[in-house]
């Protein structure tokens, strides 16, 4: 029998939690004997063909490229798992959900007070992703199955969750391995 | 309440367990000392109850109060740990984080905050409800304290010890509804306040709303006060081991989103 798979992505995230996935050290060994790695920043491929069993998705959406590979993970992942607070709840990208984005890209682009820009133009491209008014927690785009709390979720939290998974039941984080930093 | 209605001792039962206490108690205050844990964010020992939070709430001959300002009467039969008031006090934890700034993975106060060890005994995982973002102020005016207002859950603690402890009344609410928010004595800001850093005003905060400046990330992580004991234990282990809810493991099942 073909081994499951599993796909990863980062959205609007830092890698922090791809990082902490790493974190599981010598159990890595055990987890490549368990699953087959589809799409991941991991093993650099970069698109995702076919359905895959378990989707991790680290970072929120902050722009339209982000809600489009997110929806592309989904229709592909049979169950999908939002891995730590960018995912979950916005995390650190949304403080910017407290200025208005017009203030953000001012800011930024042409009045902060190390900025160079001769052009006097905030970017604008069409190969620039368009950026949303708000970052959103991913289950706001799409629906998520799962959420792994955690600025990262911690190595074991990632460990338990897979495993589980893989079992074929929902994750169950005791006490010490659901925290939000 | 005169002294001898304070000594009538009254009966009541919690959950189906008889407990004693005496006239005068409120039901938390009975609930704590039988060491059956209602949780609680704007009740704090030695304070005028307030009843903001509604977490306390519990359902009393059949009917919604909140335990922390009830009185307790002799016969009450209290309703505190079913599914449906956790549900309660689950969303309502939700809806605090979503009403306000949250940002635990930089607080000072994570690992301690009594919202966040909340939001943990009830294994959220994620928000249920998209966060409305608003815009609040922070006073750094202060040399030695600072207001993080993106924190505040408006429980009053803060409000009340000063009054009540500290003999100062530093704090006050303006505004209403969804403007209601947290203010000072002064027009300067904290700084011209007569607060002092040692003001039990201070300690008084659940959140990471108000902080001693320099003081900040001196415990690490692993040792903070709910890093490994859920919020609520300290009641729960005051008669033994009764298991606290929180050490089941938590499911991650995620809130409705849309496709």
């Amino acid at each position: 029998m073909a081994k499951p798979k599993v796909a990863t992505t980062s959205l609007c995230g830092c890698f922090g939690c791809h990082m902490s996935l790493l974190d599981i050290d010598e159990r890595i060994l055990e987890l490549v004997d368990l699953v087959e790695f589809d799409r991941s920043p991991i093993n650099d491929i970069k698109s995702i063909e076919h359905p895959v069993d378990i989707g991790l998705v680290e970072g929120g959406c902050a722009n339209e490229d982000n809600v489009r590979v997110l929806q592309e993970f989904r229709r592909q992942c049979k169950v999908l798992v939002s891995v730590g607070d960018c995912a979950t709840n916005g995390g650190l990208p949304s403080l910017r959900n407290l200025v208005p984005l017009e203030e953000c890209l001012r800011e930024a682009y042409l009045d902060g007070p190390t900025v160079h820009n001769d052009s006097g133009r905030i970017p604008d491209d069409e190969e620039i992703p368009l950026l949303l008014s708000r970052v959103k927690p991913c289950h706001e785009i799409v629906e998520v199955d799962y959420h792994l709390p955690g600025c990262p979720p911690s190595a074991d939290a990632f460990w338990a969750a897979i495993t589980a998974l893989l079992e074929g039941h929902a994750p169950e984080l005791p006490y010490l391995l659901c925290k939000y930093d | 309440m005169s002294d001898s209605d304070e000594a009538t001792a009254i009966q009541l039962i919690i959950d189906g367990t008889e407990v004693t206490g005496h006239a005068g108690q409120t039901i938390l205050e009975i609930a704590d000392s039988a060491g059956i844990y209602i949780p609680r964010l704007c009740w704090l020992e030695n304070l005028t109850p307030f009843g903001a939070c509604r977490v306390c709430v519990v359902r009393v001959n059949g009917r919604i109060h909140s335990a922390c300002t009830l009185p307790a009467t002799n016969g009450m039969v209290v309703e505190n740990d079913t599914e449906e008031l956790r549900g309660f006090r689950k969303n309502l934890i939700d809806m605090l984080f979503a009403e306000g700034n949250h940002f635990c993975m930089f607080c000072e106060r994570s690992g301690a905050c009594e919202l966040q060890a909340l939001a943990y005994r009830f294994g959220i995982t994620a928000p249920t409800y998209p966060a409305l973002f608003p815009h609040r102020e922070i006073d750094a005016t202060h040399p030695d304290i600072l207001i993080d207002r993106n924190r505040c859950v408006l429980c009053a603690r803060c409000i009340r010890a000063s009054k009540e402890s500290d003999g100062k009344g530093v704090f006050g609410f303006a505004g209403r509804g969804i403007q209601k928010h947290l203010i000072v004595s002064a027009e300067g800001g904290l700084a011209e306040t007569n607060i002092d850093a040692s003001d039990a005003a201070i300690s008084a905060c659940p959140t990471g709303t108000l902080l001693r400046k320099r003081t900040g990330f001196a415990v690490p992580v692993g040792e903070r006060p709910f890093d490994r004991t859920p919020i609520g234990t300290e009641v729960e282990s005051t008669t033994g081991p009764t298991p606290p809810h929180a050490s089941t493991p938590t499911s991650t099942p995620a809130p409705a989103g849309k496709e």
